[in-house]
């Protein structure tokens, strides 16, 4: 083989290196949800909610806030229910 | 968004008996995002009236919240909140500095769904007679990995202006002509939800905060041993820095119980540049009995070590270049017993809305101080000797809650 | 250094586009078949209904999406249910208490099924809360739509009157 061909043959397996695990990203997504959205009705339930009278956490917050030192990182986010 | 209280609080002690640090930090409006990405939150009311009472003071008021889609990507949310604080705080009373009644705050928000992104932004402005703080935020809400992920990232901004209270030759109370100061502060927030099993989900949130300015409390004063004078201590001015940053990161899991009932715990860690360093741990159960009751009971340990320019009592005059004695920036143990009950009910001539509820809810909130004491009993101890400050108090919250 | 751009591009070209001619090569997989317990007791299967546009919509009572979308299911099908159109509402709840006292209020005229054990929401990969399928007269997969947002049924309606013309 000339060093041309051999450069050639060096330079596509290369590209072919890059390109294909691109393809296997543009079929795949991400890794495949493990509870399936049928399965997700507990966090549908309001009583598995993070926040469920914001009144009510918003204010005993403010309570402690207000008398201590420490702040923040006090809010968190809900489970989905996987609707929509 | 959930909106936390913003502006200054009144609670801790009247006038501004609380740091103004930390009436910025509530000026700062913490915003609260539930995982909003992908459905937009119910259309709902709650009116409460709240009741703080301990320490010698006692600070109610009402809290109304409303929440309205408009068309089907938009939801809207306004809340009016208001401190009416009664009686004289240990603070107010060792300095004998005038307070006033009430702080109002108002807050407007918008969260717009788009696929599986929530863009939120809200305005918070808080106002009473010595402080006014204003307070804006933006978040971005995203769902992903098949929805089992949400990620929230926030920023708010906020503005205050500073005022002190004096009282008038005539006897009332008005601001002192000669004190006008500011406060800004910056907040970066990111906010994950993960769902690990069924019956499991993760929550972690961090934040970042910066203040500059004016952080201190005009009313505030530190102490130093002076022997042989007044009560054996001498008052003086605090002296704030005039920045402050601080990291904090929390762990929230919660867990369904087969039986239906929800069990939580919580971490967070707190530390900041004035040297403060703070432990909060809680654990809550959630227990509804047959169709229309739901039990809620909670424990929270808080643990903080002291700030590195607070002393109880100084050895003596401009000890050092920062110095301070608001019990807020103590050592001290913190402990929270709470329960609450809602009682469920439907609408009449609605259909299937039986989440509407009558709630109630008490908790006893303890603080064992490790270096703060009561200097109001100098004369009978000493000073520096006298018994470490306790507080307790009880806080009581009545609510509806209506969904439409 | 030109051909190797030339060979990079090639190949990131063919990357990009495989998935794309894989789609539309053949998307029309026949549905798979299934038989579940309906309302009322009795068995039901897919295969009975060969010959009919068949829209399946998996559903559950603790899914808001679902239940806003279940009233216009109810008038789609009374619309096209004399022109070979069948609509079967599958529910995917293990316990299906909270869904039958959901329908005492929500009056529905087409089957609902109860996939208990999960066996036909795995069959056919509900990937969203609602999933709403149409399957032709072959009994070939044709549309696949994920979740529901006020709108969509105008999106059911056209594929329904399409498929019924074929």
């Amino acid at each position: 083989m000339s060093v041309r061909v051999r450069v050639r043959v060096r330079l596509t397996v290369r590209a072919l290196l890059v390109a294909v695990p691109l393809a296997a990203l543009a079929g795949c997504a991400a890794p495949t949800p493990w509870v399936k959205p049928y399965e997700r009705e507990h966090f549908a339930d309001p009583i598995m909610s993070f926040n469920r009278d914001p009144v009510s956490s918003v204010y005993l917050d403010h309570v402690f806030e207000s008398r201590e030192g420490a702040r923040g990182a006090t809010g968190s986010v809900g489970g989905g229910c996987g609707c929509n | 968004m959930q909106l936390r209280a913003g502006g200054s609080g009144v609670h801790g002690g009247s006038g501004r008996a609380l740091s103004p640090f930390t009436r910025t930090l509530l000026a700062l409006g913490i915003a609260v995002a539930p995982a909003l990405a992908g459905v937009l939150p119910e259309d709902r009311a709650d009116v409460m009236w709240h009741v703080y009472k301990g320490g010698d003071i006692t600070i109610q008021g009402p809290s109304v919240l409303v929440r309205k889609k408009v068309g089907d990507n938009l939801s809207l949310s306004a809340n009016y909140y208001e401190d009416m604080i009664s009686s004289a705080s240990i603070d107010v009373k060792l300095s004998a500095s005038p307070y006033h009644e009430t702080r109002k705050q108002e807050s407007l928000a918008a969260d717009y769904l788009h696929g599986k992104s929530t863009y939120s932004a809200g305005f918070i402005t808080s106002k009473e007679p010595d402080y006014k703080a204003n307070t804006e935020y933006f978040a971005v809400s995203q769902d992903m990995f098949g929805d089992l992920t949400t990620l929230t990232l926030g920023y708010r901004r906020g503005w205050d202006q500073v005022y002190r209270d004096i009282k008038a030759p005539q006897g009332f109370i008005e601001n002192d002509p000669t004190f006008h100061e500011r406060a800004d502060h910056r907040g970066y927030s990111l906010s994950l939800s993960q769902i690990l099993t069924r019956n499991a989900i993760l929550g972690f949130n961090y934040e970042l905060l910066t203040d500059q300015g004016y952080l201190a409390n005009p009313y505030r004063k530190i102490r130093f041993l002076s022997p042989g004078q007044g009560a054996g201590f001498t008052l003086a001015d605090q002296v704030y820095p005039n920045t402050r940053t601080s990291s904090s990161a929390s762990v929230q899991l919660k867990y369904y119980l087969p039986y239906r009932a929800a069990l939580t715990g919580q971490y967070r860690f707190f530390h900041d540049t004035w040297g403060i360093t703070a432990h909060t741990a809680q654990i809550d159960y959630t227990h509804p009995v047959r169709k229309h009751l739901i039990l809620d009971g909670s424990f929270r340990y808080y643990h903080q070590g002291p700030a590195d320019f607070y002393s109880d009592l100084f050895p003596r005059a401009n000890y050092q270049n920062f110095m301070a004695r608001d019990r807020e920036l103590a050592a001290f143990n913190s402990y929270t017993v709470g329960a609450g009950a809602s009682w469920l009910f439907a609408m009449p001539f609605v259909p299937a809305l039986g989440k509407n509820s009558i709630n109630l809810r008490v908790d006893h909130l303890m603080i064992d101080y490790s270096d703060f004491r009561n200097a109001l009993l100098a004369g009978t101890y000493g000073a520096g000797n006298e018994p470490l400050y306790k507080l307790n108090a009880n806080i009581f919250q009545v609510f509806v809650s209506i969904w439409f | 250094m030109k051909s190797r751009i030339a060979t990079l591009a090639a190949a990131l070209a063919i990357a990009i586009a495989l998935p794309v001619l894989a789609d539309s090569a053949g998307g029309r997989t026949p549905a798979p078949q299934f038989t579940l317990t309906a309302r009322g007791g009795r068995d039901v299967s897919l295969a009975q209904y060969r010959g009919q546009v068949v829209m399946i919509n998996f559903w559950a009572s603790w899914c808001g999406p679902c239940r806003q979308e279940m009233p216009l299911l109810e008038s789609i099908y009374k619309r096209y249910n004399k022109l070979g159109f069948a609509l079967l509402g599958v529910n995917v709840e293990p316990d299906s208490k909270a869904a039958d006292e959901w329908l005492k209020d929500t009056r529905v005229s087409f089957p609902i099924l109860y996939d208990k054990d999960s066996k036909v929401s795995k069959l056919y990969e509900v990937a969203g809360m609602p999933c709403t399928v149409i399957i032709d007269r072959s009994g070939k997969l044709r549309v696949l739509h994920r979740g529901y947002k006020p709108g969509d049924e105008n999106e059911y309606l056209d594929s329904i009157r399409s498929l019924i013309r074929e």
